[in-house]
C-alpha cells in the first residue's frame, strides 16, 4: 500500500468514490457548461458554416470554465479535518499524490467531454469535414493539458486569500499556448481547411513539458516553506 | 554600496535628459512615417529593458529555489514589479505608433502577442504575491517565475504557426538602420537600463527593510505577549 502507486491508487479511489457518492464536480460541472452552451447558442446563433469556425473557441472555452469548477474542489476538500497536513506529515511521496489527483481530474473533465459533445453537435450542427478521429487526440491531450496546470495551481491558490478567484488567475495566462493548440486543432478539424497535426505535437509537448514541471514542483509546493 | 546610490541616480537623470534630447531633436526624422517614429526610442529600449528584468526574475527565482535566500527573493519581486512597467510602456506605446503607421492600434502578431503573454504572466504572478501572505508567497511564486519561463518556448511556437497560417500583418522588417538613430536607441537603452536599475535598487531595499520592520514587529508582540503572561 505504500509503495508510490499504491498511494496513487488509494488517493484516487478515495477521490472517486466521494464523488460517486456526492456528485458535486460532476454535476456543477455539466450544468455550468450547458449554461455556456445555450447562452452561447442563442447569443450568436451562427449558421452551420458560422458555427464550423467558432465552435472550437466556444467548445474550449465551455470545458475551460467547467473544469476550474472542479480544480477549485480538488484541494479546497483536503483542508476540511486538516487531510492536507495529513499528508505532509505522511512519507507518501508527494508525487504519487498529485498523480492522483490530476487523474481524477482528468477522469471528470473526460466524462464532462463525453456528455457534452453531443449536445454541442445537436446545438450547433456539428460536422467535421476534416478527419473526425483526430478530435480524440486533442480531446484527451487538451484535457490533460488544462488538468495537470489546473491541479497544481489550484494547490498553490489554496493557500491564498480569495482561493476560488486566484485559480483561473493563475491558470489562463500559462495556459495560453495549450488552449491555443486546443482551439486552432479542433477548430482545423472542424473545417477541414487546415491540417491540425501541429497543434496536436504543441498540444503533446505542452503536456510532458508541464506535467514534467509540475511533477518536479509538486513536492515544494505541498510541503513549501 | 550605498554612495553609490545618487552618483547613479545623478547619471540616470543625465543619460536621461540626454535621451529625450536626442529622440526628439538630434535624431533624423524617419522617410515615411515621420515624427511618429521618434516613439520607436522609447518603445524598444523599454521593450528591451522589461525582458532583461523578467530575465533577472528568472534567475533570481532559481536562485531563491536552489538556496532559498530570502534577498534573492526580495529581488525577483522588484524585478517583476519593475518589468511590468516597462513591459506596460511597452504594450502602450505600440498602438500609439501602430495606429498612424499600420492603421491599426492592434494585431496579433508574433511579437505583440508574446510581449501581451509575458505580461500576463508577470501580472498573474504579481497577483499571486498579492493575494498570498504566508511564509510559502516566495517558494510558491519562484516556482510560478519557472514555470512561466518555461511557456514563453511554447507560446512563441504556437502563436508563430498561428500567424503563418493566417495573413501576415504589414511591419517595416528588415532594411537598415541610419546610424545616428542607432546612437539615440542605445543611449535611450542604456539611460532605461540605469533608470531600471535604479527604481529595482530602491524597491529592493524598500522590500528588505518592510521585512525586517515585520519581523521585529513580529518578535515584539510576542516579547510583549510573553511578559503580559
Amino acid at each position: 500500500m505504500s509503495s508510490p502507486p499504491g498511494v496513487t491508487r488509494a488517493t484516487l479511489v478515495k477521490d472517486l468514490r466521494l464523488e460517486w457518492r456526492s456528485k458535486d464536480a460532476i454535476n456543477s460541472m455539466l450544468f455550468f457548461a450547458l449554461l455556456v452552451v445555450v447562452i452561447f447558442s442563442f447569443s450568436f446563433d451562427p449558421t452551420a458554416e458560422e458555427s464550423r469556425r467558432i465552435a472550437g473557441g466556444l467548445v474550449w472555452v465551455a470545458f475551460l470554465f467547467a473544469a476550474v469548477v472542479a480544480l477549485n474542489q480538488t484541494w479546497a476538500r483536503e483542508l476540511r479535518n486538516q487531510v492536507l497536513d495529513a499528508y505532509r506529515v505522511s512519507p507518501a511521496p508527494a508525487s504519487s499524490l498529485f498523480l492522483a489527483k490530476v487523474l481524477g481530474n482528468f477522469i471528470f473533465v473526460s466524462v464532462l467531454q463525453a456528455l457534452m459533445t453531443p449536445l454541442f453537435v445537436v446545438f450547433y450542427n456539428l460536422r467535421a469535414i476534416g478527419p473526425a478521429y483526430q478530435l480524440v487526440f486533442v480531446a484527451v491531450l487538451g484535457a490533460w493539458a488544462l488538468v495537470v496546470n489546473g491541479t497544481f495551481f489550484a494547490a498553490m491558490s489554496v493557500r491564498t486569500r480569495s482561493r476560488e478567484i486566484m485559480l483561473p488567475l493563475l491558470l489562463f495566462p500559462i495556459t495560453i499556448p495549450a488552449l491555443l493548440a486546443m482551439v486552432e486543432a479542433t477548430s482545423s478539424i472542424l473545417t477541414g481547411e487546415f491540417s491540425a497535426k501541429f497543434w496536436i505535437v504543441l498540444l503533446a509537448v505542452y503536456d510532458v513539458v508541464f506535467t514534467t514541471g509540475c511533477l518536479l514542483f509538486f513536492e515544494i509546493v505541498l510541503h513549501g516553506e | 554600496m550605498k554612495r553609490a546610490f545618487p552618483i547613479l541616480a545623478i547619471l540616470t537623470a543625465g543619460l536621461l535628459t540626454y535621451g529625450l534630447y536626442g529622440a526628439l531633436i538630434q535624431a533624423p526624422t524617419e522617410q515615411t512615417m515621420g515624427d511618429v517614429q521618434r516613439i520607436f526610442y522609447y518603445h524598444v529600449p523599454s521593450a528591451w529593458t522589461a525582458f532583461c528584468l523578467f530575465f533577472v526574475n528568472l534567475v533570481a527565482s532559481i536562485i531563491y529555489l536552489v538556496r532559498r535566500n530570502p534577498k534573492a527573493d526580495a529581488l525577483a519581486l522588484a524585478s517583476a514589479e519593475v518589468g511590468v512597467v516597462f513591459c506596460t510602456v511597452v504594450l502602450v506605446t505600440g498602438p500609439i505608433w501602430a495606429r498612424p503607421v499600420w492603421g491599426i492600434w492592434w494585431t496579433w502578431d508574433l511579437r505583440l502577442t508574446l510581449t501581451l503573454v509575458l505580461w500576463l504572466i508577470y501580472v498573474s504572478y504579481l497577483m499571486l504575491r498579492r493575494f498570498s501572505s504566508s511564509g510559502q508567497t516566495p517558494m510558491m511564486a519562484a516556482v510560478l517565475a519557472v514555470l512561466g519561463a518555461l511557456d514563453v518556448p511554447l507560446v512563441y511556437f504556437s502563436i508563430w504557426f498561428f500567424r503563418t497560417q493566417h495573413p501576415q500583418p504589414v511591419i517595416g522588417g528588415g532594411g537598415s538602420i541610419d546610424p545616428r538613430m542607432l546612437h539615440v536607441l542605445l543611449m535611450n537603452w542604456l539611460a532605461f537600463m540605469c533608470l531600471a536599475t535604479l527604481v529595482c535598487w530602491s524597491r529592493y531595499r524598500l522590500e528588505i527593510l518592510r521585512r525586517q520592520v515585520e519581523e521585529t514587529q513580529a518578535l515584539e508582540s510576542l516579547l510583549a505577549a510573553g511578559s503580559s503572561r
